[in-house]
């Protein structure tokens, strides 16, 4: 196996992706993420300095609004589906950095 | 007769005839959901009140005139990845286990503006993520023609619906095969539009670039003018495309005389089971002996669609589904310490394990000094595919293989070996990088008795070549209905 | 003797622009509303929903890209910056990194030190963070959308300032700039410009750059001004005692008066960049780029000049007031209608100015009508009231802008020039004020404007000054 993940590295990407695997978890995704980089490794068989980048496959561009108000209130659908509120807004644990 | 055995279109005619009427319909799939989903369980959630109020109020609407197009009134079930007004949409996903959206999908307010009545929403692999939808929160969907197989995934609910005659059609998403490979391996018809074609506002994203709504049907007739029921230019999409060629059942037309068909030799080789390689080149021969230009050609670059696709979606995916987080909607831990503790316990204990690898997958690809090697590589591997097909469609109308390497397998099979599963895309993923149109469609039976997909693709903005051939070949053949939906 | 050091200084700014409706959906920009009321699936990250980008946005954007002599880019791209927190709904702000709006320009500012030219780096848009209000009695935060997806401009400088001095003049400058265009009010005590100061000091004459730290969001010129002196002398401190400057962010306390590092394990500062897949490239053709270069209105540079040259106001005038855009639109307006700049000129340096320190006002909250200064200005110029009655009026024309032609009228205020009834007052005044009559006559000068003063409030200010003096002299 030509990828190895470290744990602290997974640590790391836990910490960007907001996600806390138990043990058990954490070693299986290692693995997974390990055997799956070494397939996405063969990309590197092609010679793609010549090439750039595509990220939209058609040149689609400037797709503008105009700036004209058409939203009214969106109070009560934006608080709908809301885990908690309060005075008309999301509450979430305090979020002063200590 | 049995009603549900009708196809959408022959149910529409019905409607329009007064023969049926929209509520009796509507009760007939309610009813047939009832008796059938213990078995297959298509449906996360089944809006029967919902149903018939719409039902009621359809008739009405094509008894004074006013809807008079050819879906008036046929009940039609949606992927829970997209969002209906009033009615849970989860994704399949726990994350989502209470979201009530406040807004429509803008494909299925076409549907409606059509004349659908929704009869619920079906079961998928968790936000779209994996080939078998066993990967859903809420219990696993089979296969109506061996309910010891997995339907295929992600839109496996929609197609295991349609092939159980749960409904008369249904709306699936496609990022990576996710129409085709179900549609495929339970014996049903869906197309993958070109990217841009039908609006994605409303479809909870994967992978953004990749993503496209489609039909899910018992025939190509069906899906053709599904296609054109939900095809709209939305302001509200900015990678909508403009288009003016989307009278798609204007090519439901038997002839393919002089129409030149490619089979990727690449397409054919090792990991093809050989009952479905068989089966596809006799779909070639049939489209031949009716006057099309055959021919094998290397498409190349095969091979590398998988990676490119894996690293571009995963990246995509951990970005899109950053917004789960227990704050605005869905669901939050109980006990939590602190902010980022309820973020981490949130996501943890919301998101099902394919979905978390995919995410690890992405977060890992974009970060800091391997952004370059796997991200930008990725993008610029998918640059070249789309050349590939480009150059292709030069010579060729219609791209023709296989919609996945195998027939259906079994439940509990895939899941163990994550890699093996995503390796059964490789004829699926590279049109959606390249942003393709693609069919799949029934093309017989292995010696399991299970469905065999023929997957036509082409070149973007030509569904209606792909449809041309699909319906062609589909007059030589008739129908076969499910052993679950002749139960 | 200890070493001496510089300070290297680069700024990032973010500006909201004016625009009605935020950059990614229609919903309103306007302040003051209930929480979470200007908001849709769009700027509050509901699944399924998708950004459109507002046309006025890029246009803001490039005009201060031209007036800040930047590049653009006609080749733009947006792209997601991916970070968690809860004042931004989808956990990634759609933001620019590789192709940014604008590049590669600068402006000059003017210190004590001469003048010097700022380099501006890049310019990019952005969408704002919603807002958050922390509960003191509760360990919970509130969360409101109004003020997410409201447009942003942020504004990269290079690191060529050296001192609060330059910081400051760099700054309002930009701001002065941004208001000519009407591309943002930019107000700093209301958030609409915000300033992080990325800062490090190095040995005189060093070539290399120090390690430097970045301070988030200080909201005003004074705290900036202390942030900086506080951040030198911290980093100085640090090096003298031979330990190392971190690089980090840290937050300005102006209260307190010192910073302190943001730092926490949770927020590893690793953004994922990566091309936003939702929103499509913004190709700039050369006919657009042309059309808002015309479009461009005068800035302040080109203001002063014209002051001078076309007014022929003294410097020191013509730069107060277009020192406030708001100053030099009343400027112009009035003197459009009345015709003489020097008085317009002098109405806004005095009165106007001492009028507004006194009500603690910013020039930019002058709510009164050009035309009616103008009226007061014509009044006063025809000899139909005096300066002193003037000034009463204006002052009624500043707080209520009132008409003052009325207001004369209504109040009787014009100037008496009857002469006869002028007469008969100052023989009055002569009759009972003996002392003073005979201190003058005794030669104090001085005395002269007792008598004055008693004629003008026996005739409720109205009279005309130049006739009391001259009837005055002539009796005595
Ligand atoms: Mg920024
Ligand atoms: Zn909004």
């Amino acid at each position: 196996m030509a990828n190895v993940i470290s744990d602290e590295t997974m640590g790391y990407v836990g910490i960007l992706a907001k996600l806390e695997l138990s043990e058990e978890e954490k070693q299986a995704a290692k693995k997974d993420m390990e055997s799956m980089l070494d397939y996405i490794d063969k990309l590197n068989e092609l010679d793609t300095s010549k090439v750039e980048p595509m990220s939209h496959v058609f040149p689609v561009k400037n797709v503008f609004r105009e700036d004209v108000v058409e939203n009214g209130d969106g109070g009560e659908a934006t608080l709908a589906n809301a885990p908690e509120k309060r005075d008309r807004a999301f509450v979430v644990p305090k979020t002063v950095d200590q | 007769m049995k009603l549900l055995e009708l196809t959408a279109v022959e149910l529409g005619k019905k409607i329009k005839a007064g023969e049926v009427t929209v509520e009796e319909a509507t009760r007939a799939a309610l009813d047939a959901i009832k008796a059938k989903e213990e078995k297959v369980h298509s449906f996360v959630t089944i809006d029967e009140e919902g149903a018939m109020n719409r039902a009621k109020e359809v008739q009405k609407l094509i008894d004074d005139g006013t809807l008079t197009g050819p879906l008036a009134g046929v009940p039609v079930a949606i992927k829970d990845n997209l969002c209906t007004k009033g009615m849970l949409t989860t994704c399949s996903s726990k994350i989502l286990y209470n979201f009530i959206p406040t807004y429509t999908a803008e494909a299925v307010l076409n549907l409606e503006k059509a004349g659908a009545v929704i009869l619920g929403k079906t079961n998928m692999d968790e936000f779209a993520m994996g080939s078998t939808t066993e990967t859903s929160a809420y219990g696993v969907t089979k296969n109506p023609w061996n309910t010891e197989h997995v339907p295929g995934g992600s839109s496996g609910g929609s197609c295991a619906a349609v092939a159980a005659e749960e409904c008369f059609y249904a709306l699936g998403s496609d990022t990576g095969g996710s129409i085709r490979q179900p549609s495929s391996f339970c014996g049903v018809t869906g197309i993958k539009p070109t990217y841009g074609t039908v609006s994605r506002y409303g479809l909870i994203a994967y992978g953004s670039s990749l993503d496209q709504i489609g039909p899910v049907a018992k025939d190509v007739t069906d899906c053709a003018t599904i296609l054109e029921a939900i095809t709209s230019y939305d302001k509200k999409d900015s990678t909508s495309v403009k288009r003016e060629d989307t009278d798609f059942t204007s090519a439901l037309v038997d002839d393919v005389k002089g129409m030149k068909i490619g089979i990727p030799r690449d397409y054919l080789g090792e990991g093809l089971d050989p009952e479905v390689k068989t089966a596809i080149l006799a779909a070639a021969k049939t489209l031949e002996e009716k006057g099309a230009i055959v021919e094998e050609f290397d498409l190349s670059l095969v091979e590398y669609a998988i990676p490119a696709y894996y690293v571009i979606a995963a990246a995509e995916a951990s970005s899109n589904l950053a917004r789960f987080d227990g704050v605005k909607y869905g669901y939050r831990t109980k006990e939590y310490e602190g902010l980022h503790n309820m973020y981490k316990k949130s996501r943890s204990e919301g998101f099902g394990p394919e979905v978390k690898r995919r995410i690890m997958l992405g977060s890992f690809v974009l970060s800091s000094g391997y952004y370059d090697a796997y991200y930008l590589k990725a993008l610029r591997t998918k640059a070249l595919i789309k050349q590939a097909f480009d150059k292709a469609f030069e010579k060729y109308d219609v791209i023709l293989g296989p919609a996945a390497p195998t027939t259906a397998p079994k439940l509990g099979e895939s899941l163990s070996d994550p890699l093996k599963m995503y390796l059964g895309d490789v004829y699926t993923v590279s049109v959606n990088l390249a942003g393709l149109p693609g069919i799949s469609l029934p093309c017989g039976l292995d010696s399991k008795g299970l469905p065999i997909g023929l997957q036509l693709i082409g070149d973007c903005f030509k569904e209606k070549n792909i449809i041309r051939a699909a319906y062609a070949y589909e007059q030589t053949r008739t129908y076969q209905h499910s052993p679950i939906a002749q139960d | 003797m200890s070493k001496q050091y510089e300070t290297v200084i680069g700024l990032e700014v973010h500006v909201e622009l004016a625009t009605k409706t935020k950059i990614f959906c229609s919903c309103s920009t306007a302040f003051g509303s209930a929480p979470n009321t200007h908001t849709c699936p769009v700027c509050t990250g509901m699944p399924g929903s998708l950004p459109v980008l507002n046309k006025q946005v890029v246009e803001y954007a490039m005009a201060v890209g031209v007036a800040t002599n930047c590049q653009i880019n006609q080749y733009s791209k947006f792209d997601r910056k991916n970070y968690f927190y809860p004042d931004n709904p989808q956990n990634y702000q759609i933001s620019q990194l590789y192709l940014p709006i604008c590049h590669d320009g600068g402006i000059e500012i003017e210190t004590e030190n001469g003048k010097k030219t700022i380099g501006i780096h890049e310019i990019h848009m952005e969408e704002d963070a919603g807002k958050l209000v922390h509960d003191d009695w509760e360990e919970v935060s509130l969360v409101d959308y109004n003020r997410s997806g409201v447009p942003l401009i942020e504004i990269v400088s290079e690191p060529d300032m050296r001192s609060a001095e330059e910081v400051i003049a760099y700054l309002d400058k930009l701001r002065m700039i941004i208001q000519y265009l009407g591309a943002s009010d930019c107000k700093m005590q209301e958030g609409s410009m915000r300033a992080d100061v990325n800062l490090s000091v190095r040995e005189v004459g060093a070539k290399e750059f120090g390690t430097r730290t970045e301070m988030k969001n200080i909201g005003s010129f004074k705290a900036i001004a202390r942030a900086i002196e506080a951040e030198t002398a911290r980093q100085i401190d640090l090096i003298e005692s031979g330990e190392k400057v971190v690089q980090e962010t840290r937050r300005w306390n102006d209260e307190q008066g010192y910073s302190y590092a943001m730092r926490s394990k949770e927020d590893a500062q690793d953004y994922r960049y990566f091309p936003e897949p939702d929103l499509v490239p913004i190709v700039i053709s050369d006919e657009w780029l042309q059309q808002v270069k015309d479009n461009q209105p005068e800035l302040r540079d080109e203001k002063l000049k014209r002051y001078q040259e076309e007014f022929g106001l003294p410097e020191y005038d013509a730069q107060i007031l277009t020192s406030v855009k708001k100053l030099a639109d009343v400027f112009e307006a009035t003197t459009e209608l009345c015709k003489k700049p020097k008085k317009v000129s002098n109405w806004l340096m005095g009165e106007t100015m001492r009028l507004l320190k006194e009500h603690d006002m910013d020039p930019e909250d002058i709510k009164f009508s050009p035309i009616n200064l103008a009226k007061v200005i014509e009044l006063t110029e025809a000899g139909t009231i005096n300066s002193s009655v003037a000034k009463d009026v204006f002052e009624k024309v500043f707080s209520e802008d009132i008409d003052p032609d009325k207001y004369v009228e209504e109040k009787g205020l014009k100037t008496v020039n009857d002469e006869g009834a002028l007469r008969e007052t100052i023989e009055k005044i002569i009759q009972d004020n003996p002392q003073s009559v005979e201190d003058y006559r005794n030669g104090k000068e001085k005395a002269i404007g007792f008598l004055v003063g008693q004629t003008m409030k026996a005739m409720k200010g109205k009279a005309n000054p130049g006739m009391v003096n001259k009837i005055l002299k002539e009796l005595l």
